[in-house]
Formats: structure tokens, C-alpha cells, sequence
């Protein structure tokens, strides 16, 4: 990997901030401002337990499929309020993928509509407040798979 | 000690002949003491590794744990087994210089006979030697290095790398290297190590867009054989260490981008193929039952004194796992022979750095005697002397956290204390002075601020169940590799086989058990807040200084350690 194209890259995401990257995902295709407001799923993004927000999905009975899901979370959160998590699916025509968090308040953190031919890859950051399963549910052909890992946020210091 | 090899020799006949039991085939006859580092190459690939040194330049005693508990599926197994137990498992004859530099048996004796380990010059001159009999070894550095010394300290890391340097040290990782913050090691690796050490971490990257920080890896051709080193930095620095010094950089174990590193390397025709790991033992061996690729793990972190590889299977192999314990204590040698691209047979030694059994490096020494002049003085002032062991090393309180609990409660005026758990620091044999550059050598920290803080009583029992579940989560992935926090004037009780939230038990002050909702006072220090470094407590070496100063002399009793429950029988206990 070239440290000058990186280093480049930065500089022009920098210089063009927030909105330029979220044009550059709209470009691909990878975010349509008008597809999350069109589909605001008020009930299930309101939900306070999982299974709420699993039927808010309409995914009461997801099937658990950790071949078909690569979920990427750190084992021990760097920092509770910004947790990234990585999503990527080889399932065949994957139309949705949420993100769900089970001792959040609001348990589902993100959910992504995948416009058909978008590779199944998507990465972002919720916040978590205390030790909890990250859950990763993803539509392909009409039905819902499941995949969870425990992320740990504690207190910190002492080590080494 | 200014002892020489003839005294040191003739000292050990007098102690046989005294009745302190040498077994007759290791014992210190001089034929002996040269056959420790005799040690003939067995390939055409040779690895030589230190880790965790905590910038002890000058010999000392280091002792290792009488308890090191293994919960679990690591319960007995290497490397939490202490005592004659790690004897038994590695094949060491008990009473033997192997015997002492491995375990805590017999500790004061064994140290007065055998004398200081360690030492940069000693090691310089084992180094050499190695290096002689295998052309084209590679010295690798697995970090915590720069850290934990006075002069490491006020230096900047000035010293370690400039020692490294003369060591021929050829990569390195880091984990306190980066708590000198983030510019420090940058502008090392890009000025003074440039084109001289190669600083490696796969798992650094930034926060923003997840772009490397450092090089992934090196690949090297040792008498024809390419071969790759991979860097792993410690995957917790921003959470068992301040965030504030690298703000923008990610760690974490990074599986994923692991396996992409390795199939990288040997796609580029890497033969030979290790990774230099600060992980710390339990999360290297689960990992290297992960991922599939790598010939060995050569690691540190955890301070595990480990006699000999641990072989991990998993689908691509088996994977050998080390562990070369800490304080300049031990060199590691792996060496591989490798034959048309494949390796056919591996020797691993981990020798222990008898500072009476090897010579001084002129050029080593004349480096370290120039670096400490500055701050000579300093260090070298007598604070108190200890009537008694002073250790810190251990799953939970040492006698040396004692001393710094025992400070802080009293010039604190806090009924509680806590000190971190952290595995440096090294050991005073009974009649010894303490003296500054001792104190330093337990505390010198870039966040050394002490606090003093009002807690509940359930705020208490959160902290104390939050670190136990860094040592003792049945996961290693989510260890830190750190001991349990060291904790004054409270007692409590500890079942490491329980779960979080169940592990502290029967918390009590004076007898009197804890209220949840009463506040107490306690002090401590090393906080990992930036609040707290902007507070800006004095640093804990200046208020044990002051404590040492008014005790004179230090009288060690039993250190506060909590009763345990459920680990009878455990042999990572002596």
C-alpha cells in the first residue's frame, strides 16, 4: 500500500469534511439520503428490546448464519461512545443489513437498505454504554440472517 | 554487585561446600556456566528475541510470580503454573540456576548465590556471541522497552533506543513505547531508527479512516531464506493506558487483518513467517489457534518466563507460541532449518542473563554509564532500607505495592488505596537500600499523578470487578494482561472462577463490611483520564520518596492480599 495515495486521500476527504464523503458514498450508491427518509422505520428504530426491534425488521425468527456474515467489532471497546462496526455479507442479493445492540436503550443502532447490485459491505459507529452483544441481522432474498459478538466497555487503566 | 566471574565462582564453591544444594550435573562449576550459553547453531534461520525489558540497563533481581492463576481452560496450563509445578512441566531440576531464574522458590538464598540477572551490557555481550555462531540472525525487540526506568523516564526513551540501537536491535513493537505519545515514536522511527530498526504493528491504524500508522510487517532474506516478521502491537494500549497520548491511532487484536497480513507475506514468497506480539501469552495462544500461517509467536506483555515453546494446532498447521518474560532477564533463541522452502526442524532456548557469568560489553557499558550521568544524583539517593523482600510481581498485592499503598494512605489520609497491577518492577533483597532510582523503577510512568478520590462503596466494588475481569475473564481476547489492581487497607474475597459482578465478595474495612452507598476516600494514582492530567496530583514517586524518607527503614510484613476461593490446588500457585 502507497503512504503518498493515503496520505492524499486524507487531505482531500479533509479539505471537502462531512458532506463530501457522504456525497462520495451517495455516488457509489452506497447511501441515498432519500432511501433512509423514504424508509424510516419509526417502531422498530423506537424498540427497547430486541424482540421488538426484530419484529420492527420484520425478522422475528432470523436464521443464525456466522458463514454468511463477517461481523468486525473489537472485542474490548477503545471507546464506548464511538464503537466501529464492520458488516459484510457473501450472501447472494443482500437488500438489507441492521445493526443491532442489546443492553442499548433504543436497541437498534443503524439499518441500511442496499440498493440491488451494492456490494454487501458496510461500516459505521454506534455507541454503546455498557458490555453488550452487537447483533448483525442481514435480508438476502427475502429472508433474515442473524450473527452477534460481545463487545466489552470497561472502565480502563491498570494494564501492563 | 562488583563481583567478577572468578569471585563469583569461588563464592559458589564455598556456598556447595555450606550445604546449599547445587543438583551435581547443573551446578556452578565452570565448566557449567559456559555451557549455559553453549548453545550450537541448529539451522539456517535463528531468531533472537527480548521483550519487555521496562528499561532495566543495570543488572537486577527480578522475582518471578508465586501466583499466577489460570482460569478456565488455561487452569494448569503453561503459563500459569508457578513454582515447582513450571519445574516439573518444563523439566527443570529444582535447586539449579534454571530453577531460579524461572520461578520464586527460594528466593533470597537463590538470589544472593546466583547474583543479579540481567543487564544491557550482559546482554550485549550474549547477543554477540549468539550472533557469532548464527550469521544473519535477526534480534527482534516485542516492546515495553523505552519504559520503566528514571532515566528511560527524563531521557524521552533517549536511553532504550540508543541502547537498542547498540544492541542491534533489527524490529521492534511497542506498547509503552507509545506512551511518550504519538510524535515521540514517529519521529524515532522516521529519524534515529531510520534505515537501522524497523517498527512494526499490523494492528495500529487511524481512527479516521483506518490507514496503517506503522509498517504491517518486514520481509528479510537470511541466508537465502525470505522470511517475514510481522508486528503486533499491544492491542489495549488506549484503554489500559491513557487514550490522550495516541488520540488518533486504533489498536485491538485484529484477527482478520491478521490473516490478511500472513497470506500478504507468504504470497510474496515468505518461508518463514513469525509474529512480534505484545498481546500477552493467553491472547497469543488463542490466536495462534485463529489463524493458520504463522511458524511462530514470539510475545511478551504477560512476563511469562516460559522454558519452552507451547505448540498450538489450527487448520493450517501448528503455530509455536513463546514467551521471553521481562526486565532484561532472558534472551530467546528460535532457530529454524529450513530446506527447499520448507521448514524441516526448530530449536528453541530461552537463556536466562546471568550477569556473573557473562563479561561486560565495554561499548555497551560506556553508552549506559554516558546517559545516566545527568541524573546520577538523583538516582542514586538513599531513601530507607528494607528489613525484608521487596517484589512486586504476582496476581495480586507484592510486598513493593505494600510500600506504595501503605505511602499513599498515610499522606493521603485515605483508609483505602490503589496501585495498578502492573507486572515491572524489580526486587530488593532484604538489607538492601532503597533508593530513588528503586522507587523509579516501580513508578516511572508518564501519567504518575497521584489522586485522592471520594467513592461509594459500590464504586469500590465496580473498579475491583472491573480489573478482575481483565485477569481473569475465561477469554483471553478479553484480558488485558495486567494483575489484579493492588488494593490498601480494604480486605476483601476473591473467587476468580466466578462471573463479573460475582468476583468480589465480603468487602470490608476494619471488619466492617462496605456500604454500597456510603462514600469512602481513596487514593491511587496513574489515572488514565485527561481530567485527572490536568488536575495534575504529585507524581507517586516524590510522595513514597517522602514516606521512605521519614520510615528509614522499611519493616515488610504480609502483603494485604484478598482470601481466595475456589483455586485450591491450582498450580499457579506455590
Amino acid at each position: 500500500m502507497s503512504n503518498e495515495i493515503d496520505l492524499s486521500r486524507r487531505k482531500v476527504l479533509k479539505a471537502s469534511g462531512g458532506v463530501g464523503l457522504l456525497a462520495l458514498l451517495g455516488g457509489i450508491g452506497l447511501f441515498r439520503p432519500s432511501d433512509a427518509l423514504a424508509e424510516w422505520n419509526k417502531a422498530a428504530f423506537s424498540s427497547k428490546a430486541m424482540d421488538e426491534a426484530l419484529a420492527g425488521l420484520g425478522a422475528t425468527t432470523p436464521e443464525a448464519n456466522a458463514a454468511g456474515i463477517q461481523l468486525t467489532v473489537p472485542e474490548i471497546a477503545e471507546n464506548g461512545s464511538v464503537v466501529p462496526v464492520t458488516v459484510s455479507s457473501s450472501l447472494a442479493n443482500v437488500e438489507q443489513i441492521s445493526i443491532l445492540v442489546d443492553k442499548n436503550p433504543n436497541v437498534l443502532a443503524a439499518s441500511f437498505t442496499l440498493p440491488q447490485g451494492t456490494e454487501a459491505f458496510v461500516t459505521t459507529r454506534v455507541k454503546m454504554g455498557q458490555t453488550a452483544n452487537v447483533v448483525a441481522i442481514v435480508k438476502a432474498d427475502g429472508k433474515f440472517y442473524r450473527t452477534a459478538k460481545e463487545v466489552k466497555v470497561t472502565a480502563g487503566g491498570c494494564g501492563g | 554487585m562488583g563481583m567478577n566471574r572468578r569471585e563469583f565462582l569461588q563464592i559458589m564453591a564455598i556456598a556447595t561446600a555450606g550445604g546449599f544444594v547445587l543438583n551435581s550435573e547443573e551446578s556452578y562449576a565452570a565448566s557449567d556456566a559456559s555451557r549455559m550459553y553453549d548453545l550450537p547453531r541448529r539451522g539456517n534461520v535463528s531468531f533472537m528475541h527480548i521483550t519487555d525489558s521496562h528499561a532495566q540497563l543495570y543488572p537486577i533481581h527480578f522475582r518471578e510470580p508465586a501466583i499466577n492463576l489460570g482460569v478456565g481452560a488455561m487452569s494448569g496450563q503453561a503459563p500459569h503454573l508457578v513454582g515447582n509445578a513450571l519445574l516439573k512441566r518444563f523439566g527443570i531440576k529444582p535447586g539449579t540456576a534454571q530453577a531460579h531464574a524461572f520461578t520464586s522458590l527460594n528466593f533470597i538464598e537463590a538470589a544472593k548465590s546466583y547474583g543479579k540477572v540481567g543487564g544491557f551490557a550482559h546482554l550485549a555481550t550474549l547477543v554477540k556471541q549468539i550472533r557469532a555462531s548464527r550469521p544473519g540472525a535477526l534480534l527482534l525487540d516485542g516492546g515495553d522497552t523505552w519504559q520503566g526506568s528514571g532515566q528511560a523516564l527524563w531521557s524521552n526513551g533517549q536511553d532504550m533506543i540508543e541502547a537498542c540501537l547498540e544492541l542491534g536491535v533489527d524490529v521492534m513493537t511497542m506498547h509503552f513505547e507509545c506512551m511518550y505519545g504519538a510524535q515521540r515514536i514517529k519521529d524515532a522511527e522516521e529519524g534515529i531508527l531510520k534505515g537501522k530498526m524497523d517498527v512494526v504493528a499490523h494492528n495500529v491504524k487511524t481512527t479516521d479512516f483506518g490507514d496503517p500508522v506503522f509498517k504491517p510487517y518486514v520481509m528479510k532474506e537470511m541466508n537465502g531464506v525470505p522470511v517475514a516478521i510481522i508486528g503486533q502491537a499491544f492491542p489495549y494500549s488506549t484503554i489500559a493506558n491513557p487514550r490522550y497520548f495516541v488520540p488518533d491511532w486504533s489498536y485491538g487484536i485484529q484477527e482478520e487483518n491478521l490473516q490478511a497480513t500472513i497470506d500478504e507475506v507468504r504470497k510474496k514468497g515468505a518461508q518463514v513467517v513469525v509474529l512480534l506480539s505484545h498481546n500477552g501469552m493467553d491472547v497469543d495462544l488463542k490466536l495462534a489457534s485463529r489463524v493458520s500461517g504463522l511458524d511462530a509467536i514470539l510475545g511478551g506483555h504477560t512476563h511469562d518466563g516460559i522454558p519452552a515453546p507451547i505448540p498450538v494446532k489450527n487448520r493450517g498447521g501448528t503455530t509455536l507460541v513463546t514467551n521471553a518474560g521481562s526486565n532484561g532477564k532472558f534472551l530467546g533463541v528460535l532457530d529454524f532449518d529450513v530446506k527447499a522452502g520448507k521448514i524441516t526442524s526448530f530449536h528453541y532456548k530461552l537463556l536466562p542473563v546471568f550477569s556473573n557469568l557473562l563479561a561486560a560489553d565495554p561499548s555497551m557499558t560506556a553508552l549506559m554509564q554516558r546517559h545516566r550521568a545527568p541524573y546520577a544524583d538523583k538516582l542514586n539517593e538513599k531513601l530507607a532500607t528494607t528489613d525484608g523482600l521487596l517484589y512486586r510481581r504476582g496476581n495480586f498485592n507484592g510486598s513493593f505495592d505494600q510500600v506504595i499503598l501503605d505511602a499513599l494512605m498515610k499522606e493521603k489520609d485515605a483508609p483505602i488505596a490503589f496501585s495498578p497491577g502492573f507486572r515491572w518492577g524489580t526486587s530488593l533483597l532484604p538489607g538492601s537500600a532503597i533508593t530513588m532510582e528503586d522507587v523509579l523503577n516501580q513508578t516511572a510512568i508518564t501519567y504518575p499523578y497521584s489522586t485522592l478520590t471520594e467513592m461509594t462503596g459500590a464504586q469500590i466494588k465496580n473498579v475491583l470487578e472491573d480489573v478482575g475481569d481483565n485477569l481473569f475473564n475465561p477469554d483471553p481476547y478479553y484480558q488485558q494482561g495486567g494483575d489484579m489492581v493492588r488494593v490498601g487497607g480494604l480486605q476483601y474475597t476473591c473467587e476468580p472462577n466466578a462471573k463479573m459482578g460475582q468476583r468480589i465478595q465480603d468487602m470490608r474495612l476494619n471488619g466492617e463490611l462496605l456500604d454500597a452507598s456510603k462514600t469512602y476516600k481513596v487514593a491511587g494514582w496513574a489515572p488514565v483520564s485527561e481530567a485527572a492530567r490536568d488536575k495534575g496530583g504529585e507524581p507517586i514517586w516524590d510522595l513514597v520518596a517522602r514516606h521512605l524518607r521519614n520510615e528509614k527503614v522499611v519493616k515488610v510484613s504480609t502483603p494485604n492480599v484478598p482470601k481466595l476461593k475456589g483455586v485450591a490446588g491450582n498450580p499457579g500457585m506455590v
